[in-house]
């Protein structure tokens, strides 16, 4: 029998039985278009993570005291300013070299207050990581190396003390001490779970001093090019190891934590792409339950087939094509289902979802696996049946 | 001499019902010539049905030697097999057996699809054996808008559509009228005339008096022939 003719066969089977037909295909339309749209909003969240991550700036360094892995105890960091220096001289160029020391604080403007985290750092943050300004200006070298009491404030701190109002020239208090605000950041939103416009950046050296302490919480270092990052790790925590030699410290670059987070995402769309397959073997078995049950129903039809010459393979096949056409309709149908389900998802919610072409063909490839494995069993039976058997059905 | 159509020598059929062994036919040994006109009558259960199912190559001998278009049966594949039904015999059924929800034309044109003929030959070929059993009327209707004596024509449409030897007809008249069943016997006949080789199953003594020879079974044996 010519393939074309087995398909025409097969459509004009699924043909007669409509109602019937389409809910055996309900089952894989709905299993198919669970995986895509679960896939896509796994896909989404990781697009997203990484462009979070990469929307840091490029080529970056993160070095913190301690360990990164699981289970290490954390470290109090015995980095200062001192330490910048050395790094600057390493790194050669003070403006590639950003710091950081971290305090959440109370901020007040006038009877408004809010909580801000206080972010002393040096004039090249804005530089070292992708950060622009709103309006006024951000802080300058002889702001951080005469301890000035300047703020640059996030926009939703700058929003919550001063509302409309042009925050610029104002004074606002953090941690009860006076500082004026020079700039505002243009919104930034989250970045990993972190509230981006809740910062107010001010000079290391002023918060050092609001702070008592000497310390610096971390650094990052913006390499000149990709190829020299691994170098210029390893020289950062030589030196860093070589003044602190009692501290481990860890140099990080967006790749590890990309990486580490995508296998960590990659697991969790895997976990729900395998809770959606679930859903598409249950509508497997439904089409195997219904092909047995029309091979049953056709049993005098095989045996007319069989008796007019067809072969035993002639009948499976007509009958496996027509659980793979069962399947692979409703996995087009998902795969719209699941499309349309996952833009909806992305337009109207706050999960991010994007759809991939290896999703669409992946569940369509079940798709038609299942109808295949599922339909050999029903197929089989067909094609064995004994013609007179058939013949004698009433 | 031409070689028989079918020749069964000394073939028995036993079946195996729920560790009980049943024997349908015991020993059968029969020639059906080339354009051979044959009747095989008796009652019901004396294995004239297994008989006609033996030599249509629907089914396997336990025992003996069968031979269709002078081959050995016991010694075809499942596919062979179906190739023979397909190209050497033609089957018409009393109760039709047509496909429903399918033209009286592509119903005709099924044995064909087994050879692989492309559609357009099939249908060609089904509309010029429907003229020839006389429903050239009938091409595109289905078997739900025909009579039964017109189904049983496309019936026999279909057996004659691969230009077999045998035409094997089971209770071809069982489910019609008289008048219906002297024309479809008729026919059967021309068709004889023409060649080919017709083997009547019936229990109807009229119309297996038609036939140039009878066979009559009973359990299981061929009990006359003539």
């Amino acid at each position: 029998m010519r393939l074309a003719e087995a398909w025409r066969v097969a459509l004009d089977a699924l043909r007669a039985n409509r109602l019937r037909s389409l809910l055996t295909m309900l089952g894989v339309v709905i299993g198919v278009a669970a995986v895509v749209a679960l896939v896509g909003i796994g896909t989404g969240t990781k697009q997203q993570i990484e462009q979070q991550v990469e929307g840091l700036g490029s080529n970056l360094l993160l070095v913190v005291p301690g360990r990164l892995q699981a289970g290490a105890a954390p470290t109090s960091s015995p980095l200062t300013m001192d330490d910048v220096d050395a790094i600057s001289r390493v790194v050669g160029d003070r403006s590639r070299v950003a710091v950081t020391i971290n305090s959440g604080e109370t901020v007040r403007a006038g009877s408004r207050s809010g909580f801000a985290s206080m972010q002393g750092v040096l004039e090249t943050t804005p530089t070292v990581f992708v950060r622009r300004l709103d309006r006024g200006a951000y802080l300058t070298r002889t702001d951080v190396s005469t301890g000035r009491r300047v703020a640059v404030l996030g926009a939703g701190v700058a929003g919550d003390l001063f509302g409309d109002v042009d925050p610029i020239g104002r004074q606002i208090t953090i941690g009860g001490v006076r500082f004026r605000v020079i700039g505002t950041f243009e919104r930034l939103g989250q970045s990993l779970g972190v509230d981006r416009d809740g910062e107010v950046h001010v000079p290391v050296t002023a918060a050092q001093r609001l702070l008592g302490t000497e310390r610096i919480d971390g650094l990052a270092i913006r390499a000149p090019d990709r190829e020299r990052i691994d170098d210029l790790s390893a020289a950062v925590v030589a030196t860093l190891t070589d003044r602190h030699p009692d501290t481990d410290f860890s140099a990080v670059t967006q790749e590890q934590i990309l990486g580490v987070l995508g296998d960590i995402l990659g697991v969790l769309t895997g976990v729900l792409a395998a809770i959606a397959g679930i859903s598409l073997l249950v509508g497997g078995v439904g089409v195997s339950n219904i092909m047995l049950v029309s091979v049953r129903e056709r049993t005098k039809e095989i045996g007319l087939r069989k008796a007019v010459g067809a072969r035993p393979r002639d009948i499976g096949v007509q009958f496996l094509l027509e659980a793979v056409l069962l399947t692979t309709t409703g996995g087009v149908l998902g795969m719209l289902l699941g499309g349309v389900t996952a833009l909806l998802v992305d337009r109207l919610s706050p999960v991010p979802a994007a759809l991939t072409w290896w999703s669409m063909a992946l569940a369509f490839g079940v798709s038609a696996a299942v109808g295949i494995v599922f339909g050999v069993v029903p197929a089989q039976r067909a094609g064995r049946l004994d013609p007179v058997v058939a013949l004698r059905t009433e | 001499m031409t070689t028989p159509a079918i020749v069964a020598d000394d073939v028995s059929r036993t079946y195996d019902l729920d560790g009980v062994s049943v024997a349908a036919l015991r020993g059968v040994s029969l020639t059906v010539e080339a354009g051979d006109y044959v009747a095989i009558v008796g009652t019901s259960g004396s294995g004239k049905s297994t008989l006609m199912h033996l030599l249509g190559g629907l089914d396997r001998p336990t025992g003996g030697t069968l031979l269709i278009g002078g081959r050995d049966v016991a010694k075809l594949t499942p596919d062979e097999l179906a190739e023979l039904r397909n190209t050497t015999i033609g089957f018409v059924f009393q109760s039709f057996h047509l496909l429903a929800r399918t033209t009286a034309q592509d119903n005709v044109g099924l044995p064909l699809v087994y050879r692989g003929a492309g559609r357009r030959e099939r249908r060609d070929r089904a509309t010029a054996m429907l003229e020839r059993v006389g429903l050239a009327h009938r091409i595109t209707h289905r078997p739900n808008q025909m009579s039964g004596g017109e189904q049983q024509r496309v019936a026999i449409a279909r057996a004659l559509v691969t230009g077999p030897s045998v035409l094997l007809a089971d209770e071809p008249t069982g489910n019609l009228d008289s008048a219906t069943g002297q024309s479809v016997l008729a026919l059967l006949e021309s068709l004889n005339a023409e060649g080919v080789a017709v083997v009547l199953v019936t229990h109807d003594r009229e119309v297996a008096a038609r036939a140039r020879r009878q066979i009559v079974m009973k359990d299981g044996l061929i009990s006359a022939a003539g």
